[in-house]
């Protein structure tokens, strides 16, 4: 904030350059002497983040000294694996192309988010797709309870509220997802004697956006201090490609394009960064929502999701408990 | 139904631990239930009290504490009786305060 009260309208600008050194003296050290790995691992999804990461480490370790990784399943998006071959093309990388859908179906992944979803919509089936949703913040302050939309093979789209159990059964069930690609990664680190790298934001990171065990596991985190837009601000000057800069953050989880934010956030990233930055150094909600042309309403709103999710994901970031 | 609510609660959010929960006590504001709870909630509700909570009816002033749920479910049997669709015959396994 400004002496005279007024909330800067560059609150989250980064010295790029600054940063790009710190972080990857902090990789180098970090791989090298605490860790004592040879190199790293990164799987790279074609999204912003895991891109970023894998220019990092190219610059902090050299780039033979990282090992990219595709793992596409039956839901993803091609367009994640064009983008992803992007990046290892600019960096010039090894990388490994791993389709995870045989693994996932033996765990029957599909089948059971298939039954759960059938506890709401009893005729889901082949050639349905799905993706599941919250309301938005300005949803006349309703709980963020998640609903199933579905289309039918002839397109026709419907939205139904969840039951605890389709919900918790369907999360259950995707969350192989995130799991089974931390497997291969790490099946890769074993092999080169190399370090995973996680890639969450620090709005991921803080809220709890991550499968404990999954994309939540990892031995080092670069960007988990690093804002989503501070992250694109990295992103354009290490060369990440345009493609992957113009692409809108998304899950690519379920078979219906899904975004982060109906998914989790509730919010668009830009606007989220500014309310966790706003909440977290103690600007009150008037005077952040004055500077960036937002209600009080939802910055206080955004305060409180902010504060409900930390509560109830904070066991995501717990260690297993021992006994003294 | 005060009695019954209140066990509910404390049961599947205290862990049977009944402690100082008081009737008025928000929810959010204790982080007793979050999100998955107000699920578990709803169905319960809807299941003991043969009643349909829409998605507009999820809201704080509704849920957010034990006796704001009687409110809202005395409110939603009187609306129910009062109209041509009752659908309070379903599952009346509870329907006095």
């Amino acid at each position: 904030m400004k002496p005279d009260g007024v909330v800067s309208s560059d609150l989250l600008r980064l010295d790029v350059e600054a940063e790009t050194a710190r972080i990857t003296g902090w990789i180098r050290n970090t791989v090298f002497h605490t860790l004592r790995r040879k190199g790293a691992v990164i799987g790279v999804s074609g999204g912003i983040d895991s891109s970023v990461v894998a220019f990092l480490c190219a610059r902090a370790l050299g780039t033979d000294r990282i090992q990219l990784l595709f793992m596409p399943e039956a839901d993803s998006s091609p367009q994640s694996l064009q983008l992803g071959r992007m990046v290892a093309d600019a960096l010039n990388a090894k990388s490994a192309l791993e389709d995870i859908s045989p693994i996932l179906a033996g765990a029957g992944c599909y089948q059971r988010r298939d039954d759960s979803i059938r506890l709401v919509v009893p005729e889901y089936g082949l050639g349905h797709k799905c993706k599941i949703v919250l309301p938005g913040l300005l949803d006349a302050g309703r709980y963020a309870i998640f609903s199933v939309v579905v289309q039918s093979p002839d397109g026709k789209m419907s939205k139904v509220r969840l039951t605890p159990d389709a919900y918790l059964g369907i999360v259950a069930a995707t969350n192989f997802k995130q799991r089974t690609r931390k497997m291969m990664e790490y099946y890769y680190a074993d092999l080169l004697q190399y370090a995973v790298a996680g890639t969450p934001n620090l709005l991921e990171y803080d809220q709890g956006f991550f499968v404990k065990n999954g994309d939540g596991a990892a031995d080092f985190k670069p960007i988990a201090h690093l804002y989503k837009s501070q992250v694109y601000q990295l992103a354009a000057y290490l060369g990440v490609p345009e493609d992957i800069l113009r692409r809108p953050p998304t899950t690519d989880t379920y078979t219906l394009e899904q975004s982060q934010e109906e998914f989790y956030f509730a919010l668009p990233y830009e606007q989220m960064d500014l309310c966790l930055y706003g909440k977290d150094h103690g600007i009150s909600a008037l005077d952040l929502a004055q500077a960036y042309g937002m209600t009080e309403d939802l910055v206080e709103r955004a305060y409180h999701m902010i504060e409900s999710k930390r509560k109830v994901t904070k066991y995501l970031h717990a260690q297993s408990m021992t006994i003294d | 139904m005060l009695q019954t609510i209140r066990r509910f609660v404390i049961d599947n959010y205290l862990f049977g631990e009944e402690g100082q929960l008081g009737d008025e006590d928000s929810f959010m504001e204790t982080g007793i239930i979050d999100s998955t709870g107000i699920l578990e909630l709803v169905r319960f509700l809807e299941t003991t009290y043969g009643i349909k909570v829409t998605d507009e009816e999820l809201i704080p002033d509704n849920l957010d504490s034990v006796s704001k749920i009687v409110s809202f479910i005395l409110a939603k049997q009187s609306d129910s009786q009062q109209t041509p669709h009752d659908c309070s015959s379903r599952l009346p396994e509870e329907t006095r305060p």
